[in-house]
């Protein structure tokens, strides 16, 4: 008995059929609606806000941003670790549940990949604007100084550009290759100047047995490695910080608090794209509640790690040796940023307590909402973690500054969002939004004996 | 000396002669996929347009060789990783953080990442190599767009009076159409 006879078929796309799923998915590149133009104006303003932030720090220089003295790490450090928790919900959605072989994932993971590869370009950009001096960005890359000096590679930033740099290469590839057969799928439905672009990018792809033979045994490969590299990219992430010896950074706990709060930011930033991409596209046949709940559920499940993480962290700091750990968790509480530490709670530690209740995980107006509260709680747990604990460390007990954010930081952050979007929103008006071939998949096949059943009755 | 283009055969390569089959069951698809390997047929093409395990099994095509190209990236780039953080360590050798100078626990993510990085590459040239290794040996042969949407297809190349017991036999297994290509 093979593995499609034993697995019931998804329920959630009963009375679709092959031919209606790719009808509905090429209907998302038809001409765009008003509404698209306008979240696609919205994310290119807020790109050019954070364009023209940019083009003044580069004039005037680092000193524009709210660096002082011991916050060097402030909000492009936090935006680069947001954007890369972003990312991994798409992976885990399309790698780690395809070797689960969890059906429902079909209809949500080309959203939540194209989500990975535009989340990574996005934090990719905050080392570089960080580093100041952006036209020698290639000094990141290893090769000797002048002086014949190599890297450190025993140093976790250098861990972190081959961790991010792997993570983009094979979250790309990962995209490209669950595209083909889709691309071409829809190649043979379109006209115009589409047909001549999903003929190129189809690669001639026909669907041949030859052609399945080595796609699918290469998918599952790549799914195998991009899993553990999930894992590993957000731990490398959080080594940046517990490598280091700053209280409330320096914990053995960060790696799997890193990457559960990573996937548990990325659960919730799919779920706030499809609300809107489902109803643009009206997509409700494939993209159904269903999806929805189990969205939530990864959101509980990670939500919950989270939730733990935080109480752990506190407890350890009240309960263990050092006093400079207390006076951290004290000050994240009770200090001057008060209001970044109790968001940071309220967000990730309280409201996913709501998910245990099957009404609210079904209901995608509350999911929505529940989305962006999840999103912000998860950008200033960054915050709190890197500018806050930076600013309220105890060693220097003389510097009396505080850090402040300017308006070239905001304007730069938001342009990142703009820009994240902006390619987000050209993506699905060009490619399928939703995957074709494994849809399909989860749909009962077309069988002769079913056929004649149905005309006898 | 001029070198033949090698996807002139693919792009502009005669066309095989052969018949095609519109198949709209997947059902039909095995059954004639099962009378024709039990007829002496090997060479024929099966288009599908989503991964089924019941043509995979009907098949039973030899496991591809693409998990070579993984294995062999994969252990290509933990060594690379291993010595470029051991070349570099011991070209200019100095104590940081205390560690000795080539200490192999930081060096393992370099490792892991590379491995996975040129793992995944490989696999993905892999994949290209292959596809078009096996369409370079099957040449040209017909095809219909419907193969991409809902509908499965199967091409058998023949000749002469093979034609006629080729598509009576599709016929039989139940295609929905039948045309000499």
């Amino acid at each position: 008995m093979t593995m499609t006879e034993i697995r019931a078929p998804d329920r959630a796309h009963e009375g679709l059929t092959y031919d209606r799923v790719t009808r509905i998915v090429a209907r998302t590149l038809g001409n765009p609606s008003r509404g698209y133009y306008v979240l696609l104006g919205s994310a290119v303003t807020l790109l050019a806000i954070g364009v023209i932030c940019l083009l003044y720090l580069l004039r005037y220089g680092l000193g524009l941003a709210g660096y002082s003295m011991p916050t060097y790490w402030a909000i492009y450090i936090t935006c680069f670790v947001f954007w890369v928790g972003i990312a991994h919900s798409g992976t885990l959605i399309s790698a780690i549940l395809f070797l689960f072989r969890s059906g429902w994932r079909t209809a949500v993971y080309r959203t939540a990949e194209a989500m990975t590869v535009f989340a990574v370009m996005t934090a990719g950009l905050f080392p570089l604007i960080h580093i100041g001096r952006q036209w020698f960005f290639y000094w990141l890359v290893p090769y000797p100084n002048q002086r014949g000096l190599w890297p450190n590679f025993k140093s976790p930033l250098v861990w972190d550009e081959f961790a991010i740099g792997t993570y983009f290469t094979v979250s790309t590839l990962f995209l490209i290759m669950g595209l083909i057969p889709d691309v071409a799928a829809i190649r043979d439905v379109a006209t115009g100047w589409r047909k001549k672009l999903y003929t190129i990018t189809g690669l001639g792809w026909r669907g041949t047995n030859d052609q399945w033979r080595h796609y699918r045994p290469a998918y599952l490969y790549l799914a195998a490695l991009a899993t553990p590299l999930v894992l590993s990219v957000h731990s490398v992430v959080s080594w940046d910080f517990a490598m280091a010896q700053v209280p409330a950074w320096h914990e053995t706990l960060f790696a799997p608090y890193f990457v559960a709060g990573a996937i548990y930011s990325g659960c919730a930033m799919v779920i706030t794209l499809l609300v809107p991409m489902r109803r643009l596209f009206r997509l409700d046949e494939i993209v159904t509640v269903h999806h929805f709940e189990n969205l939530a559920k990864l959101c509980l499940l990670t939500g919950m790690i989270v939730c733990y993480a935080y109480t752990t962290e506190n407890f350890v700091a009240w309960y263990g040796g050092p006093t400079p750990e207390r006076a951290a968790f004290i000050y994240r509480a009770f200090g001057r940023f008060w209001w970044a530490g109790w968001t940071m709670n309220i967000c990730n530690a309280f409201l996913p307590w709501l998910l245990w209740f099957k009404k609210v995980r079904t209901n995608i107006t509350a999911l929505f909402v529940i989305s962006f509260f999840v999103n912000l709680g998860m950008w200033m747990e960054r915050f709190v973690i890197i500018a806050v604990h930076l600013t309220g460390e105890p060693f220097e007990p003389y510097v009396r500054a505080s850090y402040n954010a300017t308006w070239a930081d905001w304007g730069i952050m938001a342009g990142s969002f703009g820009w994240f979007f902006m390619w987000f929103l050209l993506f699905v008006k060009n490619f399928p939004a939703v995957s074709v071939s494994e849809v399909k998949e989860e749909l009962p096949p077309p069988r002769r004996a079913v056929a004649g059943a149905a005309r006898h009755a | 000396m001029k070198f033949p283009h090698p996807l002139t055969p693919i792009l502009d390569g005669p066309m095989t002669p052969g018949v095609l089959a519109v198949f709209k069951h997947l059902d039909g698809t095995v059954d004639a996929i099962r009378e024709l390997k039990s007829t002496g047929h090997r060479d024929f093409t099966v288009y599908s347009p989503l991964a089924r395990h019941e043509l995979e099994i009907a098949l039973a095509q030899p496991v591809s060789p693409v998990r070579a190209f993984t294995l062999v990236g994969g252990i290509a780039g933990c060594s690379i990783g291993a010595w470029i953080a051991l070349y570099m360590s011991y070209d200019w050798p100095i104590v940081v953080g205390g560690k000795t100078i080539g200490s192999i626990p930081p060096y393992v993510v370099i490792m892991f990442e590379m491995t996975v990085l040129f793992g995944a590459l490989t696999t993905l040239l892999g994949v290209l190599f292959n596809i078009l290794l096996s369409v370079r040996q099957r040449g040209r042969i017909a095809w219909d767009p419907r193969f991409t949407n809902d509908r499965f297809g199967i091409f058998v190349p023949a000749s002469g009076t093979q034609v006629t017991r080729v598509e009576s036999l599709l016929k039989e297994c139940g295609a929905e159409e039948v045309r000499h290509a």
